[in-house]
């Protein structure tokens, strides 16, 4: 340890740190080369960017996950479409609250036939994204 | 107290504390909708509370942060502090700012907010943790560049050493990283891809580097071991910090539909996280048996030692858990996650916070050393209820996430999130029952400031 010096340590850091930063900048420009093979970007209608403002707009991330990220209070919506269809995200979004005593309350988001239908576009779009396999099963 | 300008930092300290029981109260709400459904709706839907839990959380640590750096930095630069005017006008900026933001979560609903506050012009909003205002984020820009020039002038114009450069590169990188919150595409991979160079190169980050510094200033002050020994610890901590948690960053990017190769990079560097954390519970141990004084705040000691154990089990323990892809694979997004989160900020953030302010505030008020012998058993108390309060709720959260991960993606008919969450509520209901305790340690913790009559005599 002696002849590890304070300078030796700094230069590990400051080395060290600048080196594992580049590697982290030339993956991310690789990730960026490769990722429209998985992310079906082209799919992204102007309705699909809407429903993602609609899906920020109403903080639905505050209690649901998606892709496994968010709040662990409701259900997995990365892959919704696939676990319950168009109608009935539609319709359970509408029905909201359930007023059943005790049990977790959705909010009424008073959100139009068209905004409805894109949030189900951006959740579809969402569920064919190519993400490993994730989540395990279909329950999220 | 050496500089006179250091007393800004007692602002801080205390409205850091302020809005820490804030967060806890917030916690609490959450934590009883969790077992009862209905608790306080339609006045505050879960969502809403955990905003603002959650911003409570980051915004009462960067003003420890803040403070803590207002306090250290004349003390390493020997000089007054660049601009002691500046720093109370960004107090007041960045505490109105906090203010508002929090009444706009509880007063409209969220979709209001983003319409009354212009978010369709630069959609930044709706994310988590970066739900704020784009507005709000704006003023956080402005706030934490006003702090930098002033703790970089002050550095500049005085005594530099490896803690207060290190500090500054931290504080530099958690400014830096936050402009990535203003980038929103539409594209949902993109935008998750780069919330984590914010969340992420935070948390495991530059964070780090700030936490280190902190713990660092403190040792060298509670144990008078020489800064060469404490600053080639220092540097060997945050190298190891940086160069295991920058490709670490790729623990996100196994499931959000980033290239599979991450499984293999995040694994393999994410495991290694726990190492700085581990050096720095050595490290802490080490200088403190190495002590060249007797230092009579025993509590700072005590919470110094504490969030070098607790950083270690919840942010490296709890975080090499569910890091490696195989095992995320089932874990992700489920209460294992949110057990790693409670312990990983309560063990590295909070604690070194409290251990900065334990330090300093008997300074600050003006106490010859520190703080008397009730007044420190007071905060040894709060100490071990808080730390084990938040120990249980970990361990609750982590036999939660255990069962929900079996019942809802292992087991062979799979239940649903909703009927899974049923069968684990006793463990959501012994969570609330730590919660509870946690906030008694939170009382007696602000207790231990009022203590009367008790000023501190050397035996």
């Amino acid at each position: 340890m002696s002849r590890f010096t304070q300078n030796s340590s700094r230069n590990l850091f400051y080395g060290g740190s600048l080196f594992f930063f580049f590697v982290l900048i030339g993956l991310t420009f690789d990730t960026m080369g490769g990722l429209s093979k998985r992310d079906h970007r082209e799919n992204i209608t102007p309705q699909v960017a809407h429903g993602k403002r609609i899906w920020e707009a109403n903080n639905c991330v505050g209690c649901h996950t998606i892709m496994g990220e968010g709040a662990y209070f409701a259900p997995e919506l990365g892959n919704v479409y696939a676990r319950r269809g168009p109608d009935f995200i539609k319709g359970w979004i509408q029905s909201q609250p359930t007023g059943v005593k005790g049990r977790r309350q959705m909010p009424q988001f008073h959100l139009t036939e068209e905004e409805l239908d894109a949030i189900v576009a951006f959740l579809k779009w969402t569920g064919e994204i190519n993400n490993a396999k994730w989540p395990p099963n279909v329950e999220g | 107290m050496n500089y006179s300008s250091q007393s800004v930092a007692k602002l801080y300290f205390i409205a850091a504390i302020g809005l820490f029981v804030g967060q806890i109260l917030f916690g609490l709400i959450l934590g009883t909708q969790y077992v009862i459904g209905d608790f306080l709706f339609p006045a505050i839907p879960f969502n809403v509370a955990r905003m603002v839990h959650s911003n409570l959380l980051i915004v009462w640590l960067l003003f420890g942060f803040m403070g803590s750096a207002y306090f250290l930095v004349p003390e390493e630069a020997e000089r007054e502090l660049y601009s002691p005017l500046l720093a109370k006008i960004l107090f007041w900026v960045f505490l109105v700012a906090g203010a508002l933001t929090i009444v706009g979560y509880l007063s409209v609903p969220y979709a209001t907010l983003t319409k009354i506050t212009g978010d369709d012009l630069l959609p930044t909003m709706g994310r988590e943790f970066l739900e704020q205002p784009t507005i709000t984020k704006i003023g956080i820009v402005i706030v934490a560049l006003g702090f930098l020039f002033n703790i970089g002038m002050t550095i500049l114009k005085g005594r530099k050493t490896s803690i207060s450069l290190v500090l500054l590169t931290g504080l530099v990188g958690l400014a830096v990283f936050f402009l990535f919150s203003f980038y929103n595409p539409e594209n949902l991979v993109l935008d998750k891809y780069f919330w984590w160079w914010v969340v992420h190169l935070w948390v495991e980050g530059v964070w780090e580097l700030i936490l280190g510094a902190i713990l660092a200033f403190i040792l060298i002050k509670l144990t008078g071991v020489d800064r060469e020994v404490i600053d080639k610890w220092l540097y060997v901590i945050i190298a190891m910090s940086l160069i295991t948690g920058l490709i670490g960053t790729g623990h996100h990017f196994y499931w959000i539909g980033t290239p599979e190769y991450w499984q293999i990079w995040g694994s393999v560097f994410s495991a290694l996280e726990p190492i700085p954390f581990f050096m720095m519970a050595v490290f802490a141990f080490n200088m403190v048996n190495k002590r060249r004084r007797e230092h009579p705040n025993e509590v700072a000691t005590l919470w110094a030692l504490g969030t070098s154990i607790m950083s270690f089990l919840g942010a490296g323990v709890w975080g090499f858990l569910h890091t490696l892809a195989p095992v995320n694979y089932y874990t992700h997004g489920t209460q294992i996650t949110a057990a790693h989160g409670h312990m990983a900020f309560y063990g590295a953030y909070v604690m070194i916070v409290l251990s900065m302010i334990s330090y300093a505030m008997p300074l600050l008020r003006g106490k010859a050393i520190c703080n008397g012998r009730k007044s420190q058993t007071l905060e040894k108390w709060a100490f071990w209820l808080m730390t084990i309060s938040m120990v249980f709720i970990t361990l609750f959260l982590t036999g939660a996430g255990i069962l929900q991960v079996w019942l809802q993606r292992i087991a062979e008919t799979p239940m649903s999130f909703m009927e899974t969450q049923d069968q684990i509520a006793i463990f959501y209901w012994l969570r609330l029952i730590s919660g509870l305790f946690f906030l008694v340690g939170l009382v007696v913790y602000i207790k231990s400031f009022f203590v009367k009559n008790d000023e501190f005599v050397p035996t």
